[in-house]
């Protein structure tokens, strides 16, 4: 009985989230393809994708690549943060393909019976980077003025990948003599947000309300960067993020769904990645 | 209908032991978010009646040109997306601001703080009280004003003494809605004020994030939540229903 209604506590919640919950899953439709159908390959119908947000402009591109070269098919994304949608998925969430921004996410779902042992792949990695507005209001010049007094700091929630990332960098940092092991505390002290995801966190530092955020490198786009400017995180105190993508069990289009893991780790769906700023997968 | 609008709320209910829910609520985030969102909608409610009454009043005892816009703008802010409604509090207070600019060069800032927190809530909760109040200050008769000033009260006696108590009951459902809908706001509040555990991180904040790392911890949140707002709106009906009796 109470798993019954566990069911359908689960089923609203759905509904809940996507009607209610505004502020952050950014459902967004690829624009669907009317191309003739002259040439139908088996691989057709609606597909659902969540992928972490820091995805979005890159998977947008690529999934408009997969639909012309498909015809007959549309892709339907959902972009938030990981372990949101993680949770989502466990909950019985539709979705035919899981794009996480790191393996723990990815391997919550796998544990839940969500994803199957070993179906995840690395399609990509992505490091991290401190941005700040243009006019630099915080007066930011190099990674030890992060710990500066009265500094706005804006990072991700440590629930999310890049917010996890970010601390990992702070404590390594910390374990060196040139920023003193009160570094990470001091630098924490700072933080005046936790975003619920890595897009929340630059536009905040882009709309100047932040003096300053870590971000994916992905995330400063050509478009934004007369807003933000960046200062590099060394090699060794960056996190290399690995992001698996894979379809689920209960994929709806399971063929669709691996054809579009097969585009993303082609030679054609890296192309798109990298011009977003994404390491690709086998390097 | 019924079924459809208390089934998920009893799913929350059922879906964790009551045992568990007690110890989860000594937790500390939980707590802090607790106390965080008493105090801020406790704010958020004086705030709105202190400047909420008098234009109340106005909109419900002068007729003159503009009203019906006035009217119109103090509704839109309940109709408005929460987020459009944290993204609107920004651009207007956030140090970047229309008016946030000016602030700022006075040394006050406003977005990621507690102040920004209350003003996110009477931003979207605001208007319920004046909704009611002005209802209610419409259905108090003219004539017995009338008759009390003619009598020789001040203006200030005859809103006290007459208007005030017969007005009483739509001004109180006004405030405990306000509050209501001030502790349920998430949209605005995050975008405004951010999330940070202890000052800006308010329970609809602390049940979102609790979705994301723990669904135990958002369930009990919402279930406190839930009891509060159920025992608030209950009692705040029962005393309404006596008062009428």
């Amino acid at each position: 009985m109470v798993q019954r209604l566990g069911y359908v506590w689960s089923v609203f919640s759905l509904l809940f989230l996507s009607a209610c919950v505004g502020s952050s899953p950014a459902i967004s439709e690829s624009v669907p393809t009317e191309a003739s159908s002259g040439a139908q390959v088996q691989a057709s119908g609606e597909l659902t994708v969540f992928a972490a947000a820091s995805l979005t402009a890159a998977f947008t591109e690529a999934a408009a690549q997969f639909e012309a070269q498909n015809p007959g098919t549309k892709v339907i994304f959902q972009f938030a943060g990981s372990d949101q949608m993680a949770e989502q998925i466990l909950q019985g969430a539709p979705a035919d393909v899981f794009a996480s921004a790191n393996t723990k996410q990815m391997d919550k779902v796998v544990e839940g019976g969500e994803i199957a042992h070993d179906a995840a792949e690395i399609f990509a990695h992505n490091r991290l980077v401190v941005v700040y507005p243009s006019d630099n209001p915080g007066n930011l010049n190099s990674l030890a003025d992060l710990a500066k007094p009265d500094l706005k700091l804006v990072l991700a929630s440590p629930s999310v990948p890049v917010g996890a990332y970010a601390l990992t960098f702070l404590e390594k940092a910390s374990a060196l003599p040139e920023y003193t092991e009160s570094y990470s505390s001091t630098v924490l002290a700072n933080v005046v947000s936790y975003e619920d995801n890595v897009k929340s966190v630059f536009s905040k530092v882009a709309l100047g309300e932040a003096d300053a955020g870590i971000v994916y490198t992905t995330d400063v786009s050509p478009e934004s960067a007369d807003k933000v400017k960046t200062l590099e995180i060394p090699n060794e105190l960056n996190t290399v993020a690995s992001y698996p993508i894979a379809v689920t069990k209960r994929a709806a289009q399971p063929e669709l769904a691996a054809a579009f893991v097969a585009y993303i780790l082609s030679p054609e769906g890296q192309t798109i990645l990298a011009k977003y700023g994404f390491v690709p997968a086998n390097d | 209908m019924l079924v459809f609008l208390t089934l998920p709320l009893l799913a929350l209910l059922l879906r964790i032991p009551l045992v568990d829910l007690l110890s989860y609520l000594l937790r500390e985030n939980v707590r802090q978010a607790l106390a965080l969102s008493m105090k801020t909608t406790a704010l958020t409610v004086l705030v709105t009646i202190l400047f909420g009454t008098p234009i109340a009043y106005l909109l419900a005892r002068r007729s003159f040109r503009g009203r019906t816009l006035l009217d119109t703008l103090i509704d839109l802010p309940m109709v408005l997306p929460p987020s459009v409604a944290g993204i609107a509090l920004l651009v207007a207070f956030g140090r970047r601001g229309l008016l946030g600019q000016q602030l700022s060069m006075w040394g006050i800032e406003l977005a990621f703080t507690q102040s920004a927190v209350v003003l996110a809530q009477v931003f979207v909760a605001a208007p319920l009280y004046i909704k009611a109040a002005s209802t209610g200050f419409m259905g108090v008769e003219r004539e017995l004003e009338d008759a009390a000033a003619l009598d020789g009260a001040s203006a200030w006696q005859v809103f006290r003494l007459i208007t005030l108590p017969l007005a009483w009951i739509s001004l109180f459902s006004g405030i405990v809605t306000t509050w209501a809908r001030a502790l349920g706001e998430f949209g605005a509040t995050i975008i405004f004020a951010g999330n940070f555990i202890g000052r800006t991180q308010t329970m609809p904040l602390a049940i979102y994030q609790g979705f994301e790392q723990d669904l135990n911890v958002a369930i009990t949140l919402a279930v406190i939540l839930l009891a509060i707002s159920f025992g608030v709106l209950f009692l705040m009906k029962q005393l309404v229903g006596q008062r009428l009796n």
